[in-house]
């Protein structure tokens, strides 16, 4: 065992050139999900045996097409293959270029090259291109860029021993050098090569390029490369440009020479007929939104059974092992604080799972880029963008999963913006909370005998959660200002048949990372709530029951009654009750009394528990049976006004209050995972609290 | 120069010859895509409310808003 050699593997390429479908064959199952130090990348590598004695582990980059940086999630390409000594620096490079279309693949080639990184050249989709008619002489591409050339299927795995075989041996960088740096920079150059000792010309040329890219760099660094630049006139993007231009036609008159054939654009013309029709003006919307139909029916009525049973299978752990372990308040936490708290990390995994296998498919078929392609402009008014449209509709389900499938949002800012106002739209956990609410104040009685006063009032608020994420959109669109220039350059791929393997790995990815990451700090969470829930001061908890029988009197109690009692005087006097009750102050002006107040924290963890701390509180035992806590409600008493407690005005503030507050803690988490920090969960849970706050009290005081 | 032709003014089927750029910063982006000076270029379609188009270009299909192809000139 100690003998194994390991190898540093980064597998780089464009987007769309099969770099997941390779890094997939090559690890299986045996990836993980890292984070880049300080940014919002996921690190994704992988173990793979190469041979008996070699061992790889394989790093897969984002796609780009050359070393400059696109976009954030970019940079970390330059940065990693920059700096020789860093960790991540790889010992080799395999480049997944799409045989189909060679040329935009081999700028970044190019580039590898001139860095004199060991880099073999991937030729990924022989078979398409073979389809097409194209034929290309590898021996000589080979010879003429003095590095390895192995042609693969990354969907069938052909080539892939023979890749693995070629890596185990030492590659060598490529002897050629492709981009001379002009004579009038060429002191500077130099200069900046001895200064930071680098091996190669083009390198020094690159941290000049990208001074401000380059993690690894100090600032007295930086401030040297910049004032050493500026002295000798160096213009990034001018040179930048130049470079391009003299890389392209290196690269021309390679594939001049090397391509035998060059493809029929016949090929591509059952790929045009199908964009006729799903990018037309009537039929693609029609479709598009049929597509999406699709998948919200597949996320709410396909996810349900297994949630129910996720759902039922914890609720009858949690009594198991209530019964099973003696009294205790350890034997407590883990019965109804931590089991309850995975039940409602794992409760999600369905939604998620369905929601991305649907997205991989999308992705997968290249029907994605022309979902972006149709949207973009409707989009962009509002501040959001293309990509930001399957995000949005997912929230409808779930907003956990809709964030995570922001990443595809190139542009920070946004992706950012999709991030903070996705929550806005009502997502299934609002839908018991405006059922019972609903039901309770709008009468059922039918508009022109045919619409339901209730449907248009839950259609309402669902409607209301969308304008106000696009509103919010706009408002944000204005506040947030950012350096980087919102386009959209994007390749429209072919139409292809989704690879399975591929989407499976997609739904084991995501999930996991959904519940290592997000589950940590929901588990925490609701622990914590928990604990608040059911502990108080002094020595109230303990004396429920005396308390209860004192205030029954003479009055008869059955056992369930008696013990539902016992659990609202507990709620009440626990720390979540005087939570509660110190925030009456605040919530009277909306309508609400203290045990609204309870069920405002308690439903903090997730919005439908407020239903269930409505129960408790109202001493309903189980939340079965809806009528039963319609019928509670509907009688309870405002002690001040002496008429009844829920009058319209406090439904419609609290149905306003749900629709636009945060509420969900596992939602923050999200946030905070995939914004990397607490800034913008916080602004955003101040922000929905602040708006839902202000709505529910402008409703109260007008209505009542 | 004002009177050349940009990307964004070409009708659906039409080619041409991309002839310069008139932003430099997103030139360099351009480039990349392969969007080079006396390459080929067809445009194929636009989205419902005409932005944003896709062409065609060094043997791809490329998508992009019509600001960003109203900085690439042409000759046809």
């Amino acid at each position: 065992m100690a003998a194994q050699k390991t190898l540093r593997i980064a597998l780089a390429g464009k987007p769309n050139a099969g770099k997941s479908s390779l890094f997939n064959l090559l690890t299986g199952l045996n990836q993980k999900i890292g984070n880049f130090p300080g940014i919002t990348v996921d690190k994704r590598t992988g173990n793979c045996q190469l041979d008996a004695d070699v061992m790889a582990q394989i790093m897969d980059l984002p796609g780009i097409y050359s070393l400059y940086p696109r976009t954030l999630d970019e940079k970390i390409v330059t940065d990693i293959l920059s700096d020789k000594s860093g960790i991540n620096y790889p010992d080799c490079v395999v480049l997944v270029a799409d045989a189909t279309n060679l040329k935009n693949c081999m700028l970044l080639l190019t580039q590898l090259i001139d860095l004199q990184i060991p880099t073999v050249l991937a030729l990924n989709m022989m078979d398409l291109a073979a389809r097409s008619g194209q034929s290309i002489d590898v021996q000589t591409l080979s010879a003429a860029l003095d590095l390895p050339v192995v042609m693969i299927n990354a969907r069938t795995g052909q080539g892939v021993p023979e890749l693995k075989n070629l890596l185990t041996t030492s590659i060598k960088p490529s002897s050629k050098t492709i981009y001379k740096v002009g004579e009038e920079i060429e002191p500077l150059v130099k200069d900046i090569q001895q200064k930071f000792n680098l091996g190669t010309r083009y390198q020094a040329y690159q941290f000049l390029q990208q001074t401000d890219n380059l993690s690894f760099l100090t600032s007295a660094d930086k401030t040297y490369i910049t004032t050493q630049a500026k002295a000798a006139n160096f213009f990034q993007h001018k040179y930048q440009g130049a470079e391009t231009v003299m890389r392209y036609s290196f690269i021309q008159d390679l594939l001049n020479k090397v391509t035998l054939k060059s493809s029929d654009p016949e090929w591509k013309k059952f790929s045009y007929r199908i964009d006729k029709v799903l990018t037309h003006k009537v039929w693609g919307y029609l479709i598009f939104f049929s597509v999406l139909f699709l998948i919200f029916q597949s996320i709410f009525a396909w996810a349900q059974i297994p949630m129910d049973f996720i759902d039922s299978t914890f609720a009858r752990l949690s009594n198991v092992l209530d019964n099973y372990f003696p009294d205790g308040p350890f034997f407590d936490l883990i019965t109804q604080g931590i089991i309850p708290g995975i039940g409602g990390i794992v409760i999600f995994i369905p939604q998620i799972a369905i929601l991305f296998a649907c997205i991989a498919i999308l992705e997968e078929s290249g029907y994605m880029a022309r979902v972006v392609f149709l949207m973009d402009k409707i989009m962009r008014k509002f501040g959001l963008n293309g990509k930001s449209v399957v995000p949005l509709i997912s929230g409808m389900a779930c907003a956990i999963p809709a964030i995570m499938a922001t990443r595809t949002i190139e542009n920070w800012k946004d992706r950012l913006i999709t991030i903070f106002v996705t929550p806005f739209m009502s997502c299934s956990a609002r839908l018991p909370v405006f059922t019972i609410l609903v039901a309770l104040i709008i009468p059922d009685v039918k508009l022109f005998g045919f619409f339901n006063y209730q449907g248009l009032v839950l259609m309402g608020l669902y409607l209301l959660g969308f304008f106000a994420a696009l509103i919010s959109a706009f408002v944000l669109k204005l506040i947030i200002k950012t350096k980087e220039r919102s386009y959209l350059i994007m390749e429209m791929p072919t139409y292809r048949k989704p690879k399975w393997s591929n989407v499976a790995y997609t739904i084991i990815e995501k999930t996991k990372s959904f519940v290592f990451e997000a589950g940590k700090v929901i588990l925490a969470i609701s622990v914590v709530l928990w604990v608040l829930a059911s502990y108080g001061p002094g020595d109230a908890m303990s004396k429920a029951e005396e308390e209860v029988k004192f205030e029954a009197g003479q009055t008869e109690l059955s056992a369930e009654e008696f013990e539902a009692r016992v659990a609202s005087y507990k709620l009440e006097h626990s720390y979540a009750g005087i939570v509660g009750k110190a925030l009456e102050p605040a919530i009277e002006p909306l309508g609400y009394d203290w045990k609204i107040g309870i069920a405002l924290v308690t439903s903090f963890a997730a919005r439908e528990v407020f239903v269930s701390t409505i129960a408790t509180i109202y001493s309903l035992g189980g939340t079965e049976d809806e009528q039963t806590i319609k019928g509670r409600l509907r009688s309870e008493i405002n002690p001040k006004t002496g008429g009844p407690r829920y009058t319209p005005a406090v439904g419609l503030s609290l149905l306003v209050f749900y629709t636009f507050a945060m509420q969900c803690m596992s939602t923050l988490a999200v946030v905070k995972r995939e914004t990397k920090g607490w800034k913008w969960p916080l602004i955003q849970l101040a922000y929905m609290t602040a708006l839902a706050y202000v709505s529910a009290f402008v409703i109260y005081q007008t209505l009542s | 120069m004002e009177s050349l032709k940009s990307i964004a003014e070409m009708l659906p089927g039409e080619t041409a010859v991309i002839s310069g750029f008139r932003d430099d910063v997103l030139s360099v982006k351009l480039l990349e895509m392969g969007l080079l000076p006396g390459t080929v270029v067809r445009f194929n379609f636009t989205a419902p409310f005409g932005d944003p188009i896709c062409i065609t270009v060094s043997g791809y299909d490329l998508s992009l808003r019509i600001a960003e192809a109203s900085t690439i000139t042409i000759l046809n």
